[in-house]
């Protein structure tokens, strides 16, 4: 039986017990803390404004509209790949296949073109053969109860696979079509250039910031990402849910196959090796917690501008091997991780 | 209290629920009705089956035969979700909900207002305040769940219940982690909500809190319903005696065997000696010493420090100051492994993520620290776990008696003895028991409490850690007092002290 004890309040009063009032630290810790979910992103955004001063004080016209405007345009596939992969892993999920669904959809976009295919046909062909396989993942991950490491690893030896069985060749795209699409552009006041897969993009990201904000599917995401359990129990749809953000991811990376095409109006059956990593390192940079539960989808674009940025700047630099982008890739991962690591230890 | 209930329809009537798991039969046509208005308590021993019957009532758990019936229409229940729109709303012991997302997030989750198809965020956040302030709670919506006491939590897991507009609430051991302030803070909400019209069932072994707070109850043995009760028509002790099916006598035979005392006194070297050991943030330095043979219990409320302490003493947390002797020996305890080779156990608090495999069997949890102590390459000859399985299981009465059953399937009561039983077969000369006895059941409480009693008399050393300051005092040589993270009192037990000279200890911080 409990004791009952009169002067319980000195428990209350103590250090580290929190109390809900409106006294002026009450509500400033409070406010800290609420900003606190977004410190990893603010954090994405601090690197990012760094990284172009750095930029803007070595190299003459780095700091122009036009660097910016190709940043998008260089990376707009990699923007889709990681907004998908950004569903998966708030689940607490991975996604290792988008690479080579990315590859898989380029190579049958260009095969399927090649073969006389309408180009109204194959878009939304290619597209789909990201979101059946992202659907038979997700079935794994969730009926068979498979770890989401091992079922998309299987995915994406078997897209690889499957598109060296398609086309072993690098097939160029020359439908008049296709090559109107992929080459179509428009200025923003003159200045900016928007491509077809900028567009594209911009209008995922959209997509997505509102599933995973104003929809219940979004909310199930987070939920799922902070305790599986309690969301099963709180009668969430989980199950529905686990499976979705694998089929979300798959189109993500079809789509992302589709902008490639575009991009490179080929398509070759070795592009977006290791891809999927990058995605997964702009997600991680863009403050998503690998664990689920924690992130935001702007996040994971400013991750993948931060990575487009350092590309940018070792290619003015000129003299430095482009190598040295995956060691300040590898280093920043580092910093961020560290740093989510700090933040969620002094949370508790 | 509310009017008799027996006039109205009963809101929940389960009939004849019978629920198997491979080894183990949970339920066995039981019987159970729920009335409009009530607060019923649903009482048991561990493994009475109370957890599944609540499961089963909550759609977490399938049933193999039987009906439930919830407001006149017979349900089949596949799943949580079906259960919540029949209007049953569950609020489970560890609280179950996300602390990555904020209380209004959590509250409204699954049934935000929608404007246009997308959620509306504004309506959300005032329909949660409304929630929070019809609980009479004073917390920020847009706070981070996480960032607020199990007590406030389980609150909130209330509020998200009557969004809903709940008719059933079920509250399963609310109580367990939460101190007599809020206690009454929760029990005031219940109050409220029973007056208002919703069926209240009420899980809990605090038997205190269910006189309070209960209208009727209903008593489960070993997976059968033994019957149903006016509150006001149950004593204590029948209660007591109708869940064990049995007398007091186990009860009784533990006054006898903390009588004798030990000779700590006569300048023998203590078996563990702590001074000034303390770690920042944690606890302030401390002085403690604990003898072969006898128990020193730590007294102090939640969040005092009494676990902190036991986890300097075993080598969990690492002390930045102090040192500890081990039989006069001076040694640091780095790691828990350590602490271990030097004859330490430690048996934590959460037992659920510190302590016991839920999907190794009963045989393979009790060997589990044996095993690791001898490293893997050498394992246990089968006979042998057999037997230190066999003796253990029967001296601390683990139900099932199955060594084969996997650990989850057991009541919360029976992980704890397998716990212990793990940590007695290593043979240690300390025992830490931190909680042993929380959210178990008077049965396995009075068996564990006898068990340490035994274990003490026949020389071992225990640190004897429990909120429930009756507990500590029926068991304890010794006591030491904690307050706000520091030892502030020591006294040495014996009939004349009371739970109110402890209480008081705590209350003025020993400064007399």
């Amino acid at each position: 039986m409990a004791t009952t004890t009169p002067q319980h309040t000195v428990e209350g009063s103590g250090p580290g017990a929190p109390r809900p009032g409106g006294s002026g630290p009450a509500r400033i810790a409070r406010r800290l803390r609420i900003d606190r979910r977004y410190l990893p992103v603010v954090g994405t955004f601090v690197v990012l404004a760094l990284i172009l001063a750095i930029g803007g004080v070595r190299y003459d016209n780095f700091l122009s509209v036009g660097v910016l405007a190709n940043l998008f345009i260089n990376n707009s596939f990699l923007i889709v790949l990681a907004v998908g992969m950004t569903f998966v892993i708030l689940t607490g999920g991975i996604d290792l296949s988008v690479g080579a669904v990315l590859a898989l959809s380029a190579v049958s976009a260009a095969y399927l073109i090649d073969a006389g295919v309408p180009v109204a046909v194959v878009l939304p062909a290619v597209v789909l053969i990201g979101s059946i396989i992202g659907l038979l993942i997700g079935l794994m991950v969730h009926v068979f109860e498979v770890q989401p490491f091992i079922a998309t690893l299987a995915g994406m030896f078997f897209a690889r696979g499957l598109c060296f069985v398609i086309a072993p060749e690098s097939i160029p795209i020359t439908d008049e079509t296709f090559v109107a699409i992929a080459g179509w552009d428009t200025w923003i006041a003159g200045q900016w250039r928007m491509t077809t897969s900028v567009i594209v993009a911009l209008v995922v990201i959209g997509i997505a910031f509102y599933l995973l904000h104003f929809t219940q599917f979004g909310r199930t995401v987070y939920a799922i990402g902070g305790s599986e359990q309690s969301a099963r129990l709180m009668g969430l749809p989980v199950a529905r849910t686990k499976v979705l953000v694998y089929v979300i991811s798959g189109t993500c990376a079809g789509l992302g196959g589709l902008l490639f095409a575009m991009y490179s109006r080929s398509g070759y059956s070795l592009t977006g090796v290791a891809m999927e990593l990058d995605a997964i390192a702009a997600v991680v940079i863009g403050g998503t917690l690998l664990t689920g539960g924690t992130g935001f989808v702007l996040g994971s674009v400013l991750g993948v501008l931060v990575l487009g940025l350092i590309q940018t700047i070792i290619t003015y630099e000129g003299t430095l091997s482009s190598w040295w982008t995956k060691i300040f890739i590898g280093v920043l991962l580092l910093v961020f991780v560290v740093l989510q690591r700090v933040l969620s230890l002094r949370k508790t | 209290m509310t009017s008799s209930p027996s006039a109205d329809r009963p809101v929940v009537e389960m009939s004849g629920i019978s629920i198997e798991f491979p080894g183990v039969k949970a339920l066995d046509q039981v019987d159970f009705r729920l009335f409009p208005g009530e607060v019923h308590a649903l009482m048991g021993e561990n493994g009475a089956g109370k957890s599944t019957l609540i499961k089963a009532l909550t759609g977490v758990y399938g049933i193999d035969a039987g009906r439930i019936v919830v407001d006149g229409a017979e349900h089949r229940f596949s799943g949580p979700g079906e259960a919540q729109d029949a209007g049953i709303a569950t609020v489970y012991q560890e609280v179950n909900l996300c602390e990555n997302l904020t209380v209004a997030e959590n509250i409204m989750l699954g049934h935000e207002p929608r404007r246009l198809g997308a959620i509306d965020w504004r309506a959300a956040r005032r329909a949660a305040a409304e929630h929070l302030a019809t609980m009479g709670l004073d917390i920020d919506p847009a706070s981070s769940l996480g960032s607020h006491s199990i007590a406030i939590q389980q609150l909130v897991a209330i509020s998200r219940a009557m969004v809903v507009d709940a008719k059933v609430l079920i509250l399963d051991e609310p109580t367990s982690s939460l101190d007599a302030d809020e206690v009454a803070q929760l029990f005031a909400v219940v109050r409220r909500l029973r007056d208002q019209g919703v069926a209240v069932l009420f899980v809990s072994h605090f038997i205190e809190q269910v006189y309070e707070i209960s209208d009727r109850m209903t008593v489960l043995r070993n997976g059968q319903r033994v019957g149903e009760y006016r509150t006001d028509e149950l004593d204590r002790l029948e209660l007591v005696s109708t869940m064990i099916g049995r007398s007091m006598d186990v009860l009784e035979d533990l006054q006898v065997s903390t009588e004798h005392t030990v000779d700590a006194e006569q300048g023998a070297t203590p078996y563990l000696s702590a001074v000034g050991l303390g770690r920042k943030g944690d606890v302030r330095p401390f002085d403690l010493d604990v003898y072969a043979g006898e128990v020193v219990g730590l007294a102090g409320l939640l969040g005092s420090g009494r676990t902190e302490v036991a986890r300097l003493l075993s080598g969990a947390d690492r002390a930045d100051s102090g040192t500890t002797r081990i039989k006069d020996v001076p040694t640091r305890l780095r790691n828990p492994r350590a602490a271990i080779s030097q004859g330490i156990a430690f048996s934590s608090e959460d037992r659920k993520s510190e302590g016991v495999v839920g999907d190794l069997t009963v045989r393979e949890n009790i060997v589990l620290g044996l095993q690791a102590g001898r490293g893997w390459m050498r394992r246990l000859p089968r006979r042998q776990v057999d037997e230190i399985v066999e003796k253990y299981m029967a001296a601390l009465n683990v139900r099932p008696a199955n060594p084969d059953a996997l650990l989850r399937n057991l009541s919360g009561g029976n992980q704890q003895k397998v716990l212990l039983a793990r940590w007695l077969a290593t043979a240690p000369e300390l025992l830490i028991l931190d909680e042993p006895t929380r959210g178990i059941d008077v049965g396995a409480k009075a068996e564990i409490q006898k068990l340490v009693a035994e274990l003490a008399s026949q020389g071992m050393a225990v640190v004897f850690i429990s909120a429930e300051l009756e507990e500590v005092l029926r068991l304890s040589h010794r006591i030491g007092v904690m307050r706000d993270r520091r030892k502030v009192a020591e006294i040495v037990n014996s009939e004349d002290v009371g739970v109110d000279d402890v209480v008081e200890l705590i209350a003025s911080g020993g400064e007399h």
